[in-house]
């Protein structure tokens, strides 16, 4: 075999070709993660009397918060501060029974929002994230107190449990359209 | 006694570049992996709310994008002012949602589908009418899942 040895190509222009699509991926990527506020919707009614069925509850049992179109916040009929949402639901969900007007136990205390059509976005992620927030310190106590973690580090059954004892119960209404666009 | 001089004339030895490509692509190869590429151009202001119990996306193929808001500057002669929906690249009415989910249902394997969502992205200004009447709409396709997008703040 004579064959004439290929000249040898030349890759120093490698690493720029390689470079520059570097370059192009880096600019185009995006790392930011997607975070929000997790939900699950109701089904939709299939009939009347499901509808009826809320109003078995007892009161005392539910946590009523309404947001009106002007972003004012009343909760069990007294206008209250975002800021102090906190703490009153706080103060509603762990009860147990002691203050005859909130709620028996966690278990069957039950938020109920409503808003109005003309209720900001911000304000209803504001209030929904207080709500979350009472529900979150609430478990993260419990769960301390069981087991010496924070709540989202929990897994498995013990997670279960907490969450068992505190259900995050937050029923949103169908929305009126009192204060107009 | 000469091969000692030889070496002081000659300074510092080049550095060799030759892994250098290796080195680039390793990086290039993480890039083109790690990267997701937007597909669809912005018609709305998007400015999130902020909001302190959030939880990360796990899967972001599983994601079904409302985009909530104002037509952007440019366009607001054409489409107004008013807050709007967005579904992929062009403005739609709240009726169009069950088909937009229906058909990222079907694009989705049949064991995934359990796991499907949707993110509401919505602007701050944006009314909760128009979010009404999105979720009611969610609601009539079965879409139970929902995620209201969010900027995480920590306090």
């Amino acid at each position: 075999m004579s064959r004439r040895s290929l000249p040898e190509i030349n890759a120093g222009s490698m690493a720029d070709i390689a470079f520059l699509l570097l370059i192009f991926f880096l600019v185009t990527t995006t790392m930011d993660v997607d975070t929000g506020l997790v939900r699950k919707l109701p089904a939709l009614p299939e009939d009347e009397e499901e509808i009826i069925d809320d109003s078995q509850i007892k009161a005392k049992n539910i946590y009523v918060v309404l947001v009106n179109a002007k972003d004012q916040l009343l909760v069990e009929e007294e206008l209250m501060e975002v800021s102090q949402l906190r703490e009153g639901a706080k103060k509603f969900l762990d009860n147990w029974g002691k203050n005859p007007n909130l709620s028996d136990n966690p278990q069957k205390a039950i938020i109920s929002l409503q808003n109005d059509r003309g209720t900001s976005y911000e304000m209803y992620i504001k209030v929904q994230n207080e709500l979350s927030a009472a529900y979150r310190e609430l478990r993260d106590r419990e769960a301390q107190k069981k087991f010496g973690v924070n709540y989202t580090k929990l897994k498995g059954d013990n997670k279960k449990e907490i969450r068992k004892m505190y259900p995050e119960k937050i029923s949103e209404a169908e929305p009126k359209n009192v204060g107009g666009k | 006694m000469s091969r000692f001089k030889k070496k002081k004339g000659s300074g510092t030895p080049a550095i060799s570049t030759a892994s250098l490509p290796d080195i680039v692509f390793m990086l290039l190869f993480f890039f083109m992996v790690t990267t997701v590429m937007r597909e669809t151009t912005l018609l709305v202001e998007n400015t999130l709310p902020q909001a302190s119990e959030v939880k990360k996306i796990e899967d972001k193929s599983l994601c079904s994008y409302i985009y909530v808001g104002a037509p952007v500057s440019g366009i607001q002669t054409k489409f107004g002012t008013e807050p709007r929906i967005q579904l992929n690249d062009s403005f739609k009415l709240a009726a169009d949602i069950q088909e937009f989910v229906a058909s990222k249902r079907e694009a989705t394997a049949e064991e995934k589908k359990p796991q499907l969502i949707t993110c509401i992205k919505a602007d701050v200004d944006a009314k909760m009418g128009l979010i009404t009447d999105i979720k009611q709409e969610l609601r009539k396709a079965q879409a139970y899942k929902i995620n209201y997008a969010t900027y995480s703040s920590i306090d």
